[in-house]
């Protein structure tokens, strides 16, 4: 199922980056597809790491969410930045990712570094080294709401 | 194209450039290396997505508009990756951060005695 699916999503984006429809081009799409995910499979990477469908339905919400978030941290940046004094105080911490698979754990790493003004360092197991611009960056990540909102994303499946 | 979509198009262009020429700013300003790549992150997001989402105004409903799309999705997906593995090099080569507070131990016991709390 999850093959079919790849499948669907590669030749999808091949018509989507070709922009021509001759029966010839979509033929060599759909051939280049499947080969594509026969390939996959024979290297054995064709599993819900490359492919998390199932991530699929909380992403529609979740990005929203992640947006809004970057820009707001964006923003604050470049107040920082601007300002006359520079008014950074590099903090370093830890925190706890509390999701269940490698992908979730890879995504709340990868939404803290996005943040602007986060950046994740280091990774051991479950816990995330964070050095933050500000020490406020680093107490609102200790906070835990990031966390609990990728959580959420990743037990929406 | 209507003038207003033109007028929103240009506005959010020159807003892009401007995050952009901030982003590069804090770049020099900052002191040392890691606090210069939180000023560098903030072109790679609001900059980055600004521009984009104004070159999609431009573009109009269609295909290029998607791509542009693709393109931002790139951005989000490889970003942190970069500034993930630069941060790791630049500890892996012992260049330490500055820093003014160290919260690694103390935010350590924090949520180690918090799961004591929880059965």
């Amino acid at each position: 199922m999850r093959h079919f699916s790849l499948a669907g999503f590669l030749f999808a984006f091949w018509l989507v980056l070709s922009g021509h429809y001759t029966l010839m081009l979509v033929v060599a799409g759909g051939a280049s597809a499947v080969l594509c995910v026969l390939a996959m499979i024979r290297i054995r990477v064709a599993d819900a790491e490359a492919h998390p469908i199932e991530l699929l339905w909380g992403a529609v919400t979740y990005f929203p969410w992640l947006l809004r978030e970057i820009a707001k941290s964006a923003w604050a940046v470049t107040k920082i930045i601007l300002h006359p004094s520079l008014p950074i105080s590099p903090t370093m911490t830890v925190v706890r990712a509390s999701q269940r698979t490698s992908a979730g754990v890879a995504t709340y790493a990868n939404s803290i570094t996005l943040t602007p003004g986060t950046i994740t360092v280091g990774v051991n197991g479950n816990e995330l080294v964070v050095h933050a611009l500000v020490n406020e960056g680093a107490l609102d990540l200790e906070g835990g709401a990031m966390d609990r909102r990728v959580s959420q994303f990743e037990g929406a499946a | 194209m209507t003038a207003a979509v033109e007028i929103a198009s240009w506005v959010l262009i020159l807003l892009g450039s401007f995050f952009t020429l901030v982003g590069a700013f804090g770049l020099v300003r900052m002191p040392e290396v890691f606090t210069r790549m939180h000023a560098a992150s903030v072109i790679d997001t609001l900059g980055v997505g600004v521009l984009i989402l104004g070159m999609c105004l431009q573009a109009g409903l269609g295909l290029v508009t998607l791509k542009l799309v693709f393109l931002l999705a790139l951005f989000f997906f490889t970003g942190p990756v970069v500034t993930h593995a630069l941060a790791q090099a630049c500890l892996h080569q012992g260049i330490n951060p500055h820093l003014a507070e160290d919260r690694r131990s103390i935010a350590r016991q924090q949520s180690a005695e918090s799961d004591g709390r929880q059965p």
